[in-house]
């Protein structure tokens, strides 16, 4: 019964997305403000059948439901409670079903928010958003359906993929998401901007907040995926270059260059089609993500659904959006007007460089992830990995590190090179100094680019804090100048330090990590990196739904106590899949790490010992650079109320519009 | 106006990318082996302990070598293909047992069908390897001069034995027509 | 059944298996270890061994290296390099072994060749190609801007506006 109702839910849900599509566009086009006046009611009528649908299919998990397929497969009387919830958005169906939630909760936010932007562009957007969500419901009712029910059900279900029993994986797929689909909102308001043919400052004020809490959600949402990865995965691999990692990264990397373009459009009225064209660009890699996981089209170790037939579908859903959306783009970007001029040492072109820079690098991704297509399509077969991400991907992030510490202290329109010299001296010693202490006193291979790596996030902090140091000092009252700075400011300096801090933490790990495989049973000693790892004993443990064998593990240094580990292998009852839990003993310089493997016979295990300097600091970094981000959105000229709408040079010539 | 529509056309080519790939399977690796001669391998006999196969010896006709194991759970599909393929068509199928128990696989065999003319024991997977095998079942065509001609991965059905396999056997057996 | 199909079997192999002791849906008492640790006569050796084993993909769980992977494949691959390693070949030699028997897919880095020239010259093209855009979208700019505001229809504006005066960063 209940599912039943979450069926009907979706079909009422689409329903109202397709009323919240039709009449705003419609209406803003003719300025029918009845029909424009749909669009918010439709896009919280949609959310509340969203819910619906949510609780029906999350109902039918707890009470285990096994007359649903999708439960059926998903799911088991055993499953822990709160794995019974993750297990909702564990599969293809039912991440979709998670997908359009979120899509309908930053609707709905975009509702609550909008009241002081003009009403025409507000349908405008709700519209845009409302046809996405068309789109996928449309999907979900005729291809992926989450309520299917099976006639004869089995006794029992499946049960969830082990892997992703897992707290990181309740978390993980809800932030990424919200992160991708928030760049729905970016896309909404570009293409209302291009479809009124107002691309304005005031656009770009609007988009901002928007865009960066997206980037926010979706900054934590990788973050997590790939602390999730190291702890879960049991070799303490963090980044693999695999094609649906990149398909998230890129995004990332888009949206990094949009939130910087849209701060120059905003400021001084510059990169108007620049900008969009990332905004677009940006929520469509989101899309083209959802497409390369679900269809089958590239080797991923985490693609969920492998049907051509579905994949066709996402193929004209994405040919219909972002191809609408590019045509819609080089019909109206052309008419818009360029408001200033900037000089070569300005804000503006050091934004200009860092978001081309992000860009290309962006396209270099995208390259490699579907190489092995291109050349499939041509008849051979090829395999692109980590080694070229690395090598193509790296070259072009560092004249971007040199460029982002000059950009932050510029001004806006003209900046001299005196002036920067001045402010940046010390930064720039700073920086080669420690570059080359690093490198003398380094060893082992890995030494030069490590020291390369330090220097250049050194540069970074160094530059960022010498910048705050002199906002700092910009004004005879101490405290009344640091109240009195904007959030954005901070937040640009949270953010920016962030960066530097996974930089270090990406160059040390991957040039000092060491480890060792090893043989062992209880009583044998391992050395690895000045530790001793003592197998101390080995028992058997009963979970849940697995059973366990788990090693004990004694770690020292110097004779001096460390810490104890526990790692373990776990046989899952019913899909009868193994799975081995990490040890990890966290630290702010290093991890260590502990991961037993299979027995080799006469009491001998086969056991592998790692030693991670500074991971931490990458996902610490992720974090900095998401606090930075929030910290941004909250600043005050975003919670001004009573925004004007209107654009300086229209003001300037009595209402002149631009060109519509 | 040209250059704005850059964006679209590089989104037009990638469409088109995209809609080609979902006819591939990207799993599928092809062998760098054909066209080239089969390894050499001698291998002892499945059935027969103290007899060994030669493959060098299997020359002058076209023959098919299907890589199968017991714990391989397609292989059980593919067997009834196979079998027609044997007895009815008269097709040469050579077995390399891939990686499995000897007990085991002659009790398979008689369970669901052996349609080899002889099948050849690799216990440790090592002529496998030779032959870059890198799934089970995988199939080969090798002609009378020992030369690798095609390589099936995944079971043999009977659409791949009426398109594929039997034309190539044919043309390879009766090369002048 | 396509191929695709059956590999999926595979594929789900690898889901398992991407972690340590994968178990194929099989009953069969032959199964390997699938992570024996080797023993080696130097560090130099182990080095070489451990760098192969981390530039070569492994066949069944294709996003994974010969290193990481458990899939069985991968650890009779694994001896099959650790015994080349051992007897002395060079890498050129374990290479070429392995490529000629799984082709430059085995490979992570795709060698560089006609096919390829694409993927590895690709992205410096991109920065070329975009570096002339900004170059010739600075210079446009330079010419084209319109008028700037004086600074009486500055204070004007801000007025209008009620925002925060010019000079701040963000």
């Amino acid at each position: 019964m209940i599912p039943e109702l979450g069926h009907f839910a979706l079909i009422l849900a689409l329903c109202m997305a397709v009323i919240q599509s039709f009449f705003p566009i419609a209406g803003a086009a003719r300025g029918n403000v009845a029909w424009m006046s749909l669009a918010r009611p439709a896009a919280r009528a949609q959310l509340v059948f969203l819910l619906i649908a949510f609780g029906a299919l999350a109902h039918a998990f707890l009470v285990n439901d096994f007359s649903v397929v999708y439960v059926a497969r998903n799911s088991n009387s055993l499953l822990p409670m709160i794995y019974r919830i993750s297990a909702v958005w564990g599969a293809h169906e039912g991440s979709l079903l998670l997908w359009v939630v979120i899509l309908g909760l930053w609707t709905v936010a975009v509702t609550i928010f909008s009241e002081p932007l003009p009403e025409q562009f507000v349908a405008r957007v709700l519209g845009v958003m409302g046809l996405i969500s068309t789109g996928f419901l449309l999907f979900m009712l005729l291809t992926s359906n989450p309520f299917l029910r099976d006639a004869f059900p089995p006794a029992d279900g499946a049960d969830l993929n082990p892997l992703l029993q897992d707290p990181g994986l309740i978390i993980h797929p809800p932030m990424l998401y919200t992160g991708y689909v928030g760049f729905s909102v970016a896309f909404g308001f570009a293409i209302a901007a291009l479809l009124g043919g107002r691309l304005d400052m005031a656009w770009a004020r609007w988009s901002r907040p928007w865009t960066v809490m997206a980037w926010v959600f979706l900054t934590i949402g990788i973050a997590l995926g790939s602390w999730w990865a190291y702890y879960e995965l049991g070799w303490g691999g963090w980044w693999f270059w695999d094609p649906v990692e990149n398909a998230s990264f890129m995004p990332w990397l888009t949206g990094t260059a949009l939130i910087h373009s849209l701060a120059a459009t905003e400021k001084r009225g510059v990169f108007k089609n620049w900008t969009v064209l990332l905004a677009i660009c940006a929520f469509s890699l989101s899309l083209l993500g959802t497409f390369m996981v679900r269809s089958g089209v590239l080797t991923s170790v985490h693609a969920f659904a492998n049907d051509p037939a579905r994949g066709i579908f996402i193929l004209i859903l994405l040919g219909i959006v972002i191809g609408g959306s590019l045509i819609l783009y080089a019909w109206r970007a052309p008419g818009t007007l360029i408001s200033s001029s900037y000089g070569l040492f300005s804000r503006e072109m050091f934004l200009l460089v860092n978001s081309t820079l992000l860009t290309v690098a962006m396209g270099a991704v995208l390259l490699g992830t579907i190489y092995p297509l291109i050349i499939e399509t041509l008849g051979g077969k090829v395999s692109v990995g980590a080694p070229y991400f690395n090598s193509v991907f790296i070259p072009l992030m560092a004249p971007l590190v040199i460029v982002l510490g000059i950009g932050a202290w510029s001004r806006w329109k003209a900046d001299e090179w005196n002036r920067l010299w001045q402010h940046l001296r010390f930064a720039v010693f700073g920086s080669i100094i420690i570059g080359i202490l690093l490198a003398a006193m380094l060893s082992g291979p890995g030494a030069l680019r490590t020291a390369l790596g330090v220097a250049l996030a050194c540069w970074i902090i160094l530059s960022t804090t010498t910048l705050f140091y002199s906002r700092m000092h910009s004004g005879p009252d101490l405290i009344k100048t640091l109240k009195t700075q904007p959030r954005g400011f901070y937040g640009m300096c949270l953010a920016h330090i962030g960066f530097a801090v996974t930089i270090i933490g990406l160059v040390v790990t991957s040039n000092y990590s060491t480890d060792l495989h090893k043989r062992m049973k209880p009583g044998d000693k391992a050395e690895l990196a000045g530790y001793t790892f003592e197998l101390a004993e080995i028992r058997t443990i009963p979970g849940p739904n697995y059973q366990a064998t788990e090693a004990l593990f004694r770690i020292s240094r110097s004779g001096k106590h460390v810490t104890e580990l526990h790692t373990q292998k776990r046989t899952y009852s019913v899909r009868g899949m193994p799975m081995t839990e990490a040890g990890i003993g966290p630290g702010l310089t290093r991890d260590l790490y502990v991961s037993l493997g299979e027995p080799l016979g006469d009491g001998d295990w086969s056991v592998r010992l790692y030693y991670k300097p500074f991971v931490r600091w990458l996902w610490l970094g992720a974090l900095l650079m998401a606090s930075g981000g929030l910290l941004a959105v909250t600043d005050r000229r975003y919670r001004q109320v009573r925004l004007q709408a209107t654009d300086p040079q229209e003001v300037i010539d009595g209402g002149a519009a631009i060109k519509s | 106006m040209n250059r704005y529509l850059v964006p679209l056309a590089v989104f037009v080519v990638l469409v088109v990318l995209f809609r080609i790939g979902l006819e591939h399977d990207p799993h599928l690796v092809p062998s760098p082996l054909v066209d080239k001669p089969a390894p050499v391998f001698t291998l002892p006999d499945l059935r027969n302990t103290s007899a060994s196969i030669n493959l060098s010896a299997l020359r002058g006709q076209a023959f098919l070598l299907n890589v199968w194991a017991s714990w391989c759970v397609e292989c059980r599909n593919e067997q009834p293909v196979l079998m027609e393929l044997a007895q009815k068509r008269k097709v040469p199928i050579y077995g390399l047992n891939y990686k499995d128990n000897r007990a085991e696989a002659i009790q398979w065999l008689d369970h669901y069908g052996d349609p080899y003319v002889k099948s050849a024991f690799d216990q440790s997977g090592r002529v496998g390897i030779d032959f870059g095998v890198y799934g089970v079942p995988e199939t080969f065509v090798v002609d009378r001069e020992g030369i690798i001609r095609y390589k099936h991965i995944g079971p043999v059905t009977p659409e791949v034995v009426n398109d594929i396999l039997l034309p190539l056997l044919s043309k390879l057996e009766h090369p002048s027509t | 059944m396509k191929a695709g199909q059956i590999l999926l079997k595979f594929r789900r192999q690898c889901r398992m298996v991407l972690f340590l002791g994968a178990a194929i849906l099989s009953v069969s008492t032959m199964l390997q270890a699938a992570d024996v640790p080797f023993e080696f006569k130097s560090p130099e050796q182990e080095q070489r061994y451990k760098e192969l084993t981390e530039q070569l993909r492994c066949l069944v769980c294709q996003n994974q290296s010969l290193a990481d992977s458990h899939a069985d494949l991968a650890q009779d691959l694994r001896n099959e390099v650790y015994r080349m390693v051992v007897q002395g070949q060079s890498d050129q030699e374990i290479i070429d072994f392995l490529v000629k028997r799984y082709g430059d897919f085995v490979l992570f880095n795709p060698p560089v060749k006609t096919g390829t020239v694409l993927l590895w010259f690709g992205p410096f093209l991109i920065l070329f190609v975009a570096v002339l855009i900004v170059v010739r979208y600075t210079r446009k700019n330079a010419r084209q801007a319109s008028p700037e505001l004086s600074n009486v229809e500055q204070q004007r504006l801000e007025a209008l506006l009620k925002r925060p005066p010019d000079g701040e960063s963000g």
